[in-house]
């Protein structure tokens, strides 16, 4: 058999050619150019990376001692922190994990809206980004139930009965996800299934998809400048750097400084003050017994303050389902954005004012609706976030407007640093 | 189901939270799971009051023995029941249906209790029990109204009532004094607590001393993984700052030549 042409020799020679693995190495890793002026913020792609693995690796090892049933899974765990070989640290691990996977999310969110990464041509890969963190939401929410304590009881219920609020299917809808009249055993099974094959499943393929996307048209920069205009005289960009060695090395002092404040929380404060682990969660569950007070974990409050927000009924349809309505549009909002974005520039750097306001803006009201989302409500913080609401919306809807109303920098040619 | 979906539809328009928390303040204790004697005496009276109705079912006798360095042979011959073997969940024989009869609710398990209501909290009911004839039991604690349980630890507290008193008046929980003669501020004042003098086996101090050693003991049990997980992570964390330090220099040296 004729094998593809390799320059490669012994083992993996043979590999090669059978097995693209040089070429794949080169386009992906060795000879792919990255700018070189990738800043702080550029950190959090290869950390979401590395929680995603951290995730799956102790998650295998959270199935091995942990029991999908309502009569067994709250003991499960504790058997689990306590008379499993270093159980508690595999947990802590885990649930920390969960938090760290959203914090660094984020951050690397708000990178894009910073540079404008979701521009074009960049757009397939912002709107698979975006898959990823609506999958990881449902990923979260539904590992939220399994150590079956008092809130990822109370918190199911209140989630799974959003989907009560849709006119005329929402009852039905909703007890086709719990299967069954309220949550129990075997939402906790199906959850429990979801969590642990079929959503990992889709988030690990949306993140091939995601990285392959991105390495088809190339990274964009803080300087939003395509860096392939400006090529030497062997067809490499001025500008650009391998991404190995220069970015591996440089993302393993990012893993570092990462991994410093993750163990922090793993081994000093796993409970991070009850935002983490929520103190309520130390009691099994009771399906008698609501809680007083059930607020979401902190990476879904803003969405939560959203949705109380909405409280009053418009055309007709009562205030719960417009609330549902607009924590929905928060996010399908995000996904639109490369379509709503007229700048003739990418980056904050170039944007005028009326870009940069709305930024801050928009950030200042996600954090307060994420702190009113925690708190319980009172007619000041409704207010409160009911005017974040409107700003929340306002950056997305007016953003066709200002981008072009605004006057842009001169964009350099090369980039900055 | 329909119970369940008004709650939660209750909940979207936030008016399903009731008042939490307790109206008085909590005194605030600090735990140590690193004072084995502490550990231990709290353990003696965790057991000898607490375990007939309380279980602890996540927690095994061999555990407790090993964490608090009580010898297996010790621990058999004075702490295991008779019907337990050392490897055994720290479970109860007063079945559950029966103790929801006699107090209205079944004794809740508390291994987990420090976690869940935190360590003050459980320090401060544990102190503020007081006599209440309109009560079954005859008593009622401050941070937990209308409570189902009785005052085990009466005998060693003593009777104690909610008076009014001529007490200090505080701020802040700051003494206010007068600024001429420095004295403190009295003024009359109702729901304090007070021992009935000659009514317990204990002084306050004592008493303080035996609930710190019982709370410092519940938080041990509520998480018996602390101290290693600490112990541990010190070593963690040092590894990775020289790590960091490596990584930075590996990194600076690759970069000298970009500009």
């Amino acid at each position: 058999m004729a094998g593809r042409e390799t320059t490669a020799t012994g083992v993996l020679g043979w590999i090669d050619q059978r097995l693209p693995i040089i070429d794949a190495w080169d386009k992906h890793i060795g000879k792919y150019y990255a700018p070189k002026n990738f800043n702080f913020w550029y950190f959090f792609g290869s950390l979401a990376l590395l929680v995603l693995v951290n995730q799956i690796v102790t998650g295998i090892w959270l199935t091995m001692s942990y029991e999908p049933s309502a009569e067994g899974a709250f003991a499960s765990v504790e058997y689990i922190m306590r008379d499993v070989e270093f159980g508690w640290l595999i947990r802590y691990m885990h649930s920390t994990g969960a938090s760290a996977f959203f914090v660094v999310i984020y951050l690397h969110m708000l990178r894009g809206l910073m540079y404008g990464s979701y521009q074009k041509p960049r757009e397939l890969i912002w709107l698979f980004g975006m898959a990823i963190y609506l999958a990881l939401m449902a990923e979260a929410c539904m590992g939220y139930l399994l150590p079956w304590g008092q809130m990822s009881y109370w918190g199911a219920q209140v989630i799974v009965s959003l989907f009560g609020a849709i006119p005329v299917v929402g009852a039905d809808l909703a007890q086709w996800i719990r299967g069954d009249y309220l949550i129990s055993g075997i939402t906790l099974n199906r959850f429990f299934a979801l969590h642990v094959i079929a959503l990992p499943f889709v988030i690990a393929g949306l993140v091939f998809l995601h990285i392959l996307a991105l390495h088809e048209v190339g990274s964009n920069n803080p300087d939003g400048i395509d860096i392939k205009l400006n090529k030497d005289e062997n067809g490499k960009p001025k500008d650009g750097i391998p991404f190995h060695p220069y970015y591996t090395v440089k993302d393993i002092v990012g893993v570092a400084v990462f991994l410093f404040v993750f163990s922090l929380v793993v081994f000093f404060f796993p409970e991070m003050g009850g935002y983490f682990l929520e103190y309520a969660n130390f009691e099994p569950a009771n399906p008698l017994k609501t809680p007083d007070h059930i607020a979401p974990v902190w990476y879904f409050t803003p969405f939560y303050a959203i949705l109380r927000a909405i409280t009053f009924p418009m055309f007709g349809l009562d205030a719960k389902f417009w609330g549902v309505v607009f924590m929905g549009a928060a996010i399908a909002m995000l996904f639109v954005l490369p379509w709503l974005d007229r700048s003739p520039v990418r980056s904050m750097r170039y944007k005028g004012w009326y870009s940069r306001i709305a930024l801050i803006l928009f950030c200042v009201s996600f954090v307060i609706l994420g702190v009113l989302g925690v708190l319980p409500s009172t007619p000041g913080r409704t207010a409160l976030a009911q005017a974040c609401t409107a700003i929340y919306f306002a950056y997305f809807i007016l953003m066709p407007w200002y981008t072009r109303m605004e006057k842009c920098k001169p964009v350099p040619e090369r980039v900055t640093g | 189901m329909i119970k369940g979906f008004v709650f939660a539809l209750s909940a979207l328009a936030g008016s399903a939270f009731a008042a939490g928390g307790p109206g008085v303040p909590l005194d605030s204790i600090d735990v140590d799971p690193r004072d084995k004697p502490s550990l231990q005496r709290g353990m003696s009276t965790f057991n000898q009051y607490c375990l007939g109705c309380h279980s602890m079912e996540f927690q095994r006798y061999e555990r407790t023995a090993t964490d608090l360095e009580i010898p297996a042979k010790l621990m058999e011959a004075h702490v295991v029941p008779a019907h337990h073997k050392i490897g055994d969940q720290q479970t109860i024989a007063m079945p559950s249906d029966a103790a929801a009869e006699w107090f209205g609710a079944p004794p809740p398990d508390l291994s987990l209790i420090t976690r869940k209501r935190g360590n003050d909290w459980v320090y401060t009911y544990l102190k503020t029990f007081y006599t209440d004839p309109t009560r079954p039991l005859g008593v009622n604690n401050l941070v937990f109204e209308k409570v189902g349980m009785p005052h085990v630890l009466q005998p060693l507290q003593g009777e104690q009532r909610l008076v009014c008193t001529n007490a200090p008046v505080k701020e802040n929980g700051v003494v206010q004094t007068d600024p001429l003669t420095g004295n403190p501020i009295l003024a009359d004042q109702c729901g304090v607590l007070e021992v009935v003098e000659g009514t317990g086996q204990l002084s306050a101090e004592e008493y303080d001393q035996v609930i710190y050693d019982l709370v410092n003991y519940m938080a041990y049990v509520a998480e018996p993984s602390r101290v290693s997980a600490e112990r541990i992570g010190i070593y963690v964390l040092l590894f990775l700052f020289v790590f960091g330090i490596i990584g930075y220099l590996l990194k600076r040296e690759y970069w000298k030549d970009i500009h």
